[in-house]
């Protein structure tokens, strides 16, 4: 079991990183023009009115103070007020998690669905016309905008032949489940184009390595070689890339929620900046970098229990 | 081998370059048609024909007008011009900005060098657009705050691969050389150092522009980048998502072209990449 002792020691690791975060969202938030006070109580606010705001949210103490103030909000699950929605920011985000989470995973299993049986086409006919014609809609893949690829989607999915909703998220499963499918088939083309050449790269160097060519020396048959001995250890680099791409796949998630009006934390992202609320634009930054590191976290995880060669 | 050696240089084959010559044609023509956008492009961009809105791809208009009635075509000739700006602008001052920190920390290392770490390691815990949007909201939407945003956080992914290179080569006979000669630091640096360990960085600078330009259309297309009525490929697709029931044309077109030029970086990183041999 010693070699989970990382698991262990890389959450203190992680502190420094999540230090970072957070003087960065504080940063980010101080730095925008205007005074809070008056941002809190409107324009026709008091001297005194706001003066009592600003002694009670501590915004008369030096910076580094408010920085405490705010390290001591955050310790206690406390990340301010929406003006928009007149709610507690962390109560606001926890509504808006599921479908985005929804989201995440659904297209990350669709990708996975589109880019295995690609990659394994194009690494078995390495440089013949199904390999080219791969690499051709990879790369296609990579070049798509996401905001693009759901207009066209919808276009052709929804408004010709009216298989599925336009926008929305619903209310029952069967509802959500058919509101999610485009969103999560416009999230999955373009990662699947990341996941299928990452993954051919990586079965082309199996299938030539030394534990191959011994498997077929043993008499084993080229499929038997290729789905128990050569995929299973192709997949594991490609399923650590799924991890350091989950900042690129919130991106997506943001603008695919704008698009499709789905009430995520992308969307909501979204609209904070457009009506300026910016604690919700703070909490909503910060809650993505966190699930960042986390996911990153359980990915070495996922990487050590693979493969008992690595050390972390 | 002589009658491979006979030819002129950028002919002899080499590996990647169908790929590299396909994706330099296409960047090329879209440079092309950037260049020669007052001649090329059949209207005014943002004329607005009254009698001719929301009119079908024809013969009056090849690719249709949208809702204002301006030339499509016309729009997406004209809106090369922004976007190439934003693919190439948008890389260069990542490139330059993150290349001399990489260099500098990773050449002395030290103390410098580890608190350089963490503050990437924080902004890369930051998903990419995520972070540019929350800064672009403090600076107020517009191209100008996109290219600040993209300054101050895609410097980080240039300072770290120059920086493992620089690791690497520091430690070379030639680098021995240079400061047994009694070069300076910044001699060494700069002149010896920096050429050597360029390449990979030009490599990913050229798939950089992918993310780049794609990103710098969906920040437009949010509403946060190049305001209207300036033709911008992203914001084209973002006035066409009201009629996409009426006019879908509005929509795919400028689409295609993001994805042409694209494309083109994708296959001049890939064909540069096999070429120099350059892993990604």
């Amino acid at each position: 079991m010693h070699r989970y002792r990382f698991v262990l020691f890389r959450p203190l690791q992680f502190l420094p990183v999540l230090f970072g975060i957070s003087v960065i969202t504080f940063v980010l938030v101080r730095l925008i023009p205007g005074d809070p006070a008056r941002m809190l109580l409107g324009t026709r606010a008091t001297a005194s009115a706001l003066e009592r705001i600003r002694a009670q949210y501590g915004l008369d103490e030096p910076i580094w103070v408010q920085y405490l103030y705010f390290l001591k909000n955050l310790s206690a699950g406390e990340m301010g007020r929406s003006i928009v929605f007149k709610t507690d920011v962390l109560k606001l985000i926890a509504t808006r998690i599921e479908p985005t989470l929804v989201l995440v995973t659904g297209s990350v299993l669709l990708a996975i669905l589109i880019a295995v049986p690609m990659a394994t086409i194009a690494s078995r006919q390495r440089g013949r016309m199904p390999d080219q014609a791969v690499r051709v809609v990879s790369t296609l893949g990579l070049g798509t905008p996401p905001f693009w690829l759901a207009l066209m989607l919808m276009i052709v999915f929804s408004v010709k032949l009216d298989l599925f909703p336009v926008s929305g998220y619903g209310r029952t499963l069967s509802e959500k489940a058919t509101h999610m499918v485009l969103p999560c088939l416009t999230i999955a083309l373009s990662l699947s184009a990341v996941l299928t050449r990452s993954l051919r790269a990586s079965l082309i160097a199996q299938i030539t390595s030394d534990q191959a060519t011994a498997a077929r020396a043993r008499g084993l048959s080229e499929g038997a070689v290729f789905w128990r001995h050569v995929m299973p250890n192709a997949i594991v680099p490609t399923l650590n890339l799924l991890a350091v791409n989950i900042g690129w796949l919130i991106g997506g998630t943001v603008i695919v929620e704008s698009v499709f009006a789905i009430p995520g934390m992308g969307q909501l992202l979204i609209r904070g900046i457009f009506s300026r609320d910016y604690m919700v634009v703070q909490g909503v930054a910060m809650c993505f970098a966190v699930a960042t590191v986390l996911v990153n976290f359980l990915a070495d995880i996922l990487t050590v229990a693979a493969d008992p060669r690595v050390k972390l | 081998m002589i009658v491979a050696a006979a030819r002129p240089l950028f002919l002899r084959p080499f590996p990647g370059r169908v790929t590299l010559f396909t994706g330099l044609l296409l960047v090329g023509l879209m440079v092309l048609a950037a260049l020669l956008a007052p001649w090329l492009a059949p209207y005014d961009p943002v004329f607005q024909d009254g009698n001719a809105r929301l009119a079908a791809p024809g013969a009056g208009h090849l690719l249709g007008t949208d809702n204002f009635g301006r030339d499509v075509l016309s729009r997406v000739i004209w809106a090369a011009r922004v976007d190439l700006q934003i693919a190439f602008l948008g890389v260069a001052f990542p490139f330059v900005i993150g290349t001399v920190i990489g260099t500098v920390a990773g050449y002395f290392g030290g103390v410098v060098d580890a608190i350089l770490m963490r503050i990437i390691d924080v902004v890369l815990a930051f998903p990419y657009l995520v972070l540019i949007i929350a800064i672009i909201a403090i600076l107020g939407p517009g191209l100008q705050s996109f290219y600040i945003s993209l300054a101050l956080v895609g410097w980080v992914s240039y300072a770290r691969l120059i920086r493992s290179q620089i690791l690497i080569l520091k430690s070379a006979d030639f680098v021995l050389a240079a400061r047994s000669l009694g070069y300076s630091h910044s001699r060494i640096m700069f002149r010896h150092l920096l050429p050597n360990a360029l390449v990979n960085s030009i490599v990913f600078a050229m798939s950089d522009m992918v993310l780049v330009l794609l990103g710098g259309a969906s920040i437009s297309f949010l509403g946060l980048g190049v305001q209207p009525p300036t033709a911008e490929w992203g914001i084209m697709v973002a006035e066409g998502q009201g009629f996409i029931t009426q006019a879908w044309w509005m929509t795919t077109f400028p689409g295609i072209a993001i994805l042409i030029l694209s494309f083109g970086f994708s296959l001049i990183a890939d064909g540069l990449g096999e070429k120099l041999g350059v892993r990604e």
